[in-house]
């Protein structure tokens, strides 16, 4: 067809106008930290595995999520997910279930027999792992899969650390705990039972270790002063909880007094009621919203029938009854007595005061320093002996599973390096993705799914799970809630709101990239990108 | 955190997987089939308008053609001529020797696209090729001023063209003078901000989606290039329909309006969500559907971004005229209920 | 095939000939009868293929045509006066765009004040637009021209106006000769376009052109309009093989060959000139007429070589440059020019807003231009004590008033003027 000059056009003439000659801005995709992955003690990449769930590749999600931790059946259990409460999704309606997503995860894994990918060649380097707690297996999972030969060595007569002993079944079944800890094992780890470590530098030379972890946790409960009766009845919590896992179910009598504000009250008290207690009261000395003790768990004991006698102090025990003092907070927030006296009546006394770690295996090992009853260590977790690492309850640390599992985690890269000689480096982190970066008008409205929570009945009258699962649909509806906050998700948006048709869509999977031929820099695709994942940078003029 | 503490049934914890929540509102989402995505999100669409043309930095003229050519191509499987009136979208698409058109496209003059694109669509039926569609398109100038009479012929006669008017309130080609479609209060070059009433005064203007809907036409919408999906579903639906057809989007310009020019979409959007821009649908003289404000804000939240409403805020008091901006938006809420008391996502 | 027919008619069922595949109707007088000619053909089937679209304004009739055409359809349309004038953007932009659209033009004087009558003067408004202007002398030129127009137009891809006297053309009954459908078919082929919008080949049609190539198309617009000058009579040409009839072409002479005097004109008055002539001959005055038939392209050579041998030429025109004189004679002047022995020029303005031009008058007219030549333009019966009453009113008065109420008042009181 002719053109005639100058009046008609050709299609495509106007590609030799190189637009983006107007540009003072030029637009990058950028990476940025998710505040859910740097809120992770364990450095799960918690959107990573999050995007794989979303499209209903839960195998492919729970490999992701298994890069860095190997347990997510008993994450999603008994992690505090600060991953939640750091999560941008607030800023909407609530933060996405990625607890309960993990969890589903995990059970999945567990159904289905899903391992792990066999380990690479032999290193030919032994690691000890002392304790077979979170903080070990997770240290003995990452080792393993560096191709090292890793032995665990337990004092205790099965794995679990506080997972078995400290945490009651109606939070952790015992199923799903041996499941996770046997994948683990499946990758050629051994580990001894009842063999505590009395030496750890004759443990290593007598095994022939190029490297030890020690994951001993802290096991030995603190005591107070308490005057007592002869015929009193005066426990402490790591001792109930333990022998919840023996034959022998401990004898606490019809009315139990559990002395202490933390998780591990709550744990011995609602285990009381489980056991026929009558009544389970929690003695703390200062109020509610100071228990170090989480809320929910708080919310769950109370519905449980758990009393609480705040601001008590236990002044002595009788057999059959305690006196408490009555206290009161003054005005920066600490009880004080008031002189006021009370008896309750108790069958017994379990004291939950925290835990302090044993230390007996580092005797006569130089260079370790300990201060405040645990190990220092280096930000590569090493101990001042070299070759000596340690993490999990017994280093300075909030003391959760998740923390230790996370200590695991970067030990066993630190020791990786060390036994190669070389220096792990994190790589740099990005920028956090916060709240601000993000255009939330793109997400739809999507309340937060309710896990659902076994009746109150049943609850107190067996140690059946109390909190269940989400069922497949609801877990995939959590997933997709995430923002993918900082990270492109491919949704097209920039490619779509480009006026200048200035951004080339790579094909799925492959993202984007700026066409700086024509883009002019007017900033729509940064305003308009949803997850923060584009960035306006000053061209060089 | 606290997590929930009551007891739920099953049927409470099951919520149907009726949201793609992460991409609900976004051009695409990886999650959805490709059929349900936008033509804007695929690899394939038509770029009907496409790169090297002149608009300013953030013209929501450009992305608002390219956003309903596009739909319109798809709809009708790439048989689609357009018609386009004198005005910012022809002059900065085809100066000699470029075009960044890549459809049949026709500019004959300022007044007269609708008039013009009833002769392309008389000729496609009489060479008997009804799959060829028509589109004709303007800006407000040339389309609720200049234009209207040729408007009105069209949609009298009922002829098979769609007409798509890119609304951004004024002659902004020109160098921003004011249309019949410049809002109340907004300083143009003709309305300047000068005087006792600074600014476009009250009781003027016309709405020419109202008056399409008065000639009873088979199908008139408003739309804006903040809600893609929307858009889309209208420009589809109304290729679907044969008969005269109008179209009103809200475009911002940076340039005209005195905006950031990466606030084009987020102007489009506080326009609708402050109730100043009804978004409705309405066929054969009977509104039929409208869009529902999702999240409303007050009409300050949107002039603000905009120096041609900047001698409202002076020395940091509000302008009285500000209520009846407000005003005039709790009007289109009620006329044409836009808020819903039920509060369920749009 | 002989009718007995009014003059509209026979264009209509000419056009319908055509085979035009879009037309465009809106009213106004004097061309009125013409489009709704043609709207009866199609409503009876007799013409098929066709679109008719009652427009809401002249503005809108060649705006539809224009995207008609554009979209590759035969269009149609016709105006007068007013019309034209309300059209007159789209009038550039359909001959600047190249489309070949044929528009009749029922000739008729433009208000204010407003005037329904024949004249000259809307035709004149677009002389520059860059359309063809042919002038039909008679009703059967009329249909002949129409014909040609839609040969010319495509070939040539620029638009045509063919401009008929409005009344005296239009409304009157005669007898005409309306050629077949298959001779139509065997002279004008289906529209083959040059450019046109189709999906399949898209391009972008109508573009801004600026100071770099604006020249360019200008040039190119005036070069096809020479390419005219040969196409025109070529086509007249073919014409008279294929419809027996000489008609069309630049432009014919009557009696010129040894004429001292040649008058030059356009349209119906030709017949009264003719006669006129004829009556001097029989006086034995060697007078003659050039019949202009295609303004635009206006003939320069053609008309220089049949004026180069007389002594005076007498332009009469329906119209008027207000402040300047004659269009015609003005552009008759540039045919004299650069003759070495160049005639003298007269030049005469008659027939304004329908007054009918009497052989009485064209006698006189044609004696005083030897005898009594005057300067600048001649108004042809101008009623002199009218105006001249009217000037020394407002001389003496400085009051503004329409000059039109005035007059007609005068005139009212006044003597009529000299009627034969």
């Amino acid at each position: 067809m002719e053109h005639p000059f100058a009046i008609t056009l050709a299609v495509g003439t106007s590609l030799i106008n190189h637009t983006g000659s107007w540009r003072t801005l030029r637009p990058e995709y950028v990476h940025r930290l998710p505040p859910c992955n740097h809120a992770c003690p364990a450095g799960e990449d918690i959107q990573g595995w999050l995007a794989q769930a979303e499209s209903g590749d839960y195998e492919a999600a729970w490999r992701a999520l298994t890069e860095n931790n190997p347990l997510p059946a008993i994450m999603g259990r008994v992690c505090y997910h600060p991953c939640e409460s750091a999560c941008n999704r607030a800023v909407l309606d609530s933060a996405v279930g990625i607890n309960s997503v993990e969890r589903f995860l995990g059970d999945l894994a567990i159904k289905n027999g899903w391992r792990f990918n066999a380990p690479p060649a032999a290193s030919g380097k032994k690691v000890l792992i002392v304790g077979a707690g979170p903080s070990g297996l997770s240290a003995a999972y990452h080792l393993a899969r560096l191709g090292h030969a890793v032995t665990i060595v337990e004092a205790g007569p099965a794995p679990g650390g506080m997972m078995r002993f400290g945490i009651p079944k109606y939070r952790l079944p015992r199923d799903v705990l041996d499941a996770e800890v046997k994948r683990i094992e499946d990758l050629a780890v051994t580990i001894k039972y009842d063999a505590k470590v009395a030496n750890i530098g004759e443990a290593m030379t007598d095994g022939g270790f190029d490297a030890a972890f020690l994951a001993v946790g802290a096991h030995i409960a603190k005591r107070a002063y308490i005057p007592a009766g002869e015929a009193a009845k005066v426990l402490d919590a790591v001792q109930v909880l333990r022998s919840m896992e023996g034959e022998d179910k401990p004898l606490l009598g019809r009315r139990v007094i559990v002395y202490g504000g933390g998780n591990t009250a709550l744990d011995v008290a609602r285990t009381a009621k489980r056991l026929g207690a009558e009544e389970a009261v929690i003695v703390y000395r200062r109020t509610r919203d100071k228990m170090p003790a989480h809320d929910f768990e708080v919310e769950e004991a109370i519905e449980e029938g758990v009393m609480m006698k705040w601001l008590s102090t236990i002044k002595n025990v009788e057999a059959g009854s305690i006196t408490v003092e009555r206290m009161a907070l003054d005005e920066t927030g600490f009880p004080q007595p008031t002189g006021e006296f009370e008896t309750l009546q108790a069958d017994s006394v379990v004291l939950a005061l925290g835990q302090d770690v044993d230390l007996s295996l580092l005797e006569g090992v130089p260079g370790l320093e300990v201060k405040d009853g645990v190990v220092q260590v280096g930000p590569n977790m090493m101990t001042g002996v070299a070759g000596i690492f340690a993490g999990g309850d017994m280093v300075p640390s909030e003391r959760t599973v998740t923390v230790a599992v996370g200590h695991g985690k970067k030990a066993a890269r630190h020791i990786d390096a060390w036994l190669r000689g070389e220096i792990y480096a994190p790589a740099p982190k990005h920028e956090i993705a916060s709240a601000d970066k993000l255009n939330t008008w793109y997400y739809g409205e999507a309340p937060k799914t309710l896990r659902p929570i076994l009746e109150l009945a049943r609850r107190t009258s067996t140690f059946e799970e109390v909190v269940k699962g989400l069922d497949e649909s609801n877990a995939l509806y959590e997933a997709r809630r995430c923002l993918s906050c900082g990270n492109c998700f491919e949704c097209d948006n920039c490619y779509g709101v480009c006026p200048d048709n200035a951004v080339i869509k790579l094909g799925p999977g492959n993202g984007f990239q700026f066409n700086l031929d024509y883009c002019k820099g007017c900033g729509i695709c940064a305003q308009e990108c949803p997850c923060g994942s584009i960035q306006m940078i000053p061209e060089a003029l | 955190m606290t997590p929930p503490v009551a007891t739920l049934t099953p049927e409470e914890t099951v919520q149907k997987l009726k949201y793609y929540q992460k991409g609900t509102f976004t051009v695409g989402n990886r999650l959805v089939a490709e059929a349900e995505r936008t033509v804007q999100a695929s690899q394939d669409r038509s770029n009907a308008l496409t790169c090297g043309h002149r608009a300013c930095q953030g013209c929501g003229e450009a992305l608002g053609a390219r956003y309903a050519i596009d739909a319109a191509m798809r709809a009708t499987n790439n048989n689609l001529i357009a018609v386009n009136a004198t005005g910012c979208l022809e002059v900065f698409t085809t100066p000699y020797p470029e075009t960044s058109w890549q459809l049949p496209w026709l500019h004959s003059l300022f007044g007269n696209a609708a008039a013009v694109a009833t002769g392309v669509a008389a000729a496609m039926r009489v060479k008997k090729r009804p799959e060829v569609r028509v589109i004709a398109q303007g800006g407000d100038g040339g389309t609720t001023d200049i234009g209207f009479q040729c408007l009105s012929g069209m949609f009298e006669r009922n002829d098979d063209v769609l007409y798509i008017c890119y609304d951004n309130e004024g002659y902004m080609n020109t160098g921003v003078q004011r249309s019949s479609a410049t809002p109340p209060t907004a300083r143009t070059a003709t309305t300047p901000a000068l005087g006792p009433e600074p600014g476009n005064v009250f009781g003027t203007g016309k709405s020419v989606p109202k008056i399409a809907v008065a000639h009873n036409i088979p199908y008139v919408a408003t739309a804006t290039v903040a809600d893609l999906h929307d858009l889309e579903r209208k420009v589809i639906k109304a290729m679907s329909i044969h008969g005269a057809r109008y179209i009103q989007i809200n475009v911002p310009c940076p340039l005209g309006w005195g905006s950031a020019s990466h606030d084009t979409i987020r102007l489009a959007r506080l326009a609708v969500e402050c109730g100043l821009y009804p978004i409705f649908e309405a066929e054969h003289g009977k509104v039929t559907q409208v869009r529902k404000i999702r999240r409303k804000v007050p009409v300050q939240d949107y002039l603000k971004l905009q120096r041609r409403f900047a001698h409202l805020f002076k020395g940091g008091i509000e302008d009285p005229r500000i209520a009846r901006l407000q005003a005039m938006c709790d009007a289109n809420i009620a006329e044409y209920g836009l808020v819903d008391t039920t509060g369920k996502d749009g | 095939m002989l009718k007995q027919i009014e003059g509209s008619h026979a264009m209509a069922e000419a056009i319908a000939l055509c085979r035009p595949e879009v037309i465009c109707a809106y009213p106004i007088t004097p061309q009125t009868h013409i489009v709704e000619g043609l709207g009866e053909l199609v409503k009876d089937g007799s013409l098929v293929d066709c679109e008719y679209i009652n427009v809401e304004s002249e503005f809108a009739a060649l705006s539809v045509a224009i995207g008609a055409s554009a979209a590759g359809a035969r269009a149609y349309t016709a105006t007068a006066s007013q019309g034209l004038l309300f059209m007159a953007e789209a009038v550039y932009n359909a001959s600047g765009l190249g489309l070949p659209i044929v528009m009749t033009l029922g000739n008729r004087a433009i208000g204010a004040p407003i005037n329904i009558w024949n004249d000259h003067s809307d035709a004149m408004s677009m002389r520059d637009a860059g359309w063809l202007q042919l002038f039909a002398e008679t009703n059967q030129e009329a249909v002949d021209l129409h014909i040609q127009a839609f040969k010319l137009a495509e070939e040539l891809s620029m638009p045509v106006m063919v401009c008929v006297d409005g009344f005296i053309l239009t409304h009157a009954m005669e007898r005409i000769d309306i050629p077949t459908q298959e001779q139509v078919d065997a002279y004008l082929p289906p529209y083959d376009p040059v450019q046109v919008l189709d999906p399949a080949e898209p391009a972008s049609i109508g573009a801004m052109v600026g100071p770099e190539a604006f020249t360019e198309v200008r040039f190119l617009a005036h070069y096809k309009q020479t390419l005219a000058l040969k196409l025109i009579p070529e086509f007249s040409d073919e014409f008279r093989k294929a419809f027996g009839r000489e008609s069309g072409g630049l432009l014919r002479t009557y009696r010129a060959d040894d004429a001292d005097m040649l008058v030059v004109a356009m349209g119906s008055v030709c017949g009264t000139i003719k006669d006129t002539i004829d009556e001097m001959r029989d006086d034995g005055i060697r007078i003659g007429l050039v019949v202009i038939v295609s303004f635009r392209p206006f003939p320069v050579d053609a008309l220089r070589n049949a004026l180069a041998g007389t002594k005076d030429v007498v332009v009469v025109e329906k119209s008027i440059a207000v402040g300047m004189g004659g269009q015609l004679a003005n552009n008759v002047d540039v045919a004299l020019r650069n003759l070495p022995r160049a005639p003298r020029l007269h030049s005469s303005v008659a027939g304004l807003g329908g007054r009918a031009i009497t052989r009485a008058s064209l006698h006189r007219l044609f004696r005083q231009a030897s005898v009594q030549p005057w300067e600048g333009t001649n108004f042809l019966d101008l009623n002199e004590r009218v105006v001249g009453r009217e000037i020394h009113r407002t001389r003496k008065t400085r009051r503004s008033g329409p000059t039109a109420e005035n007059i007609l008042r005068q005139l009212a009181k006044s003597v009529p003027p000299a009627a034969e």
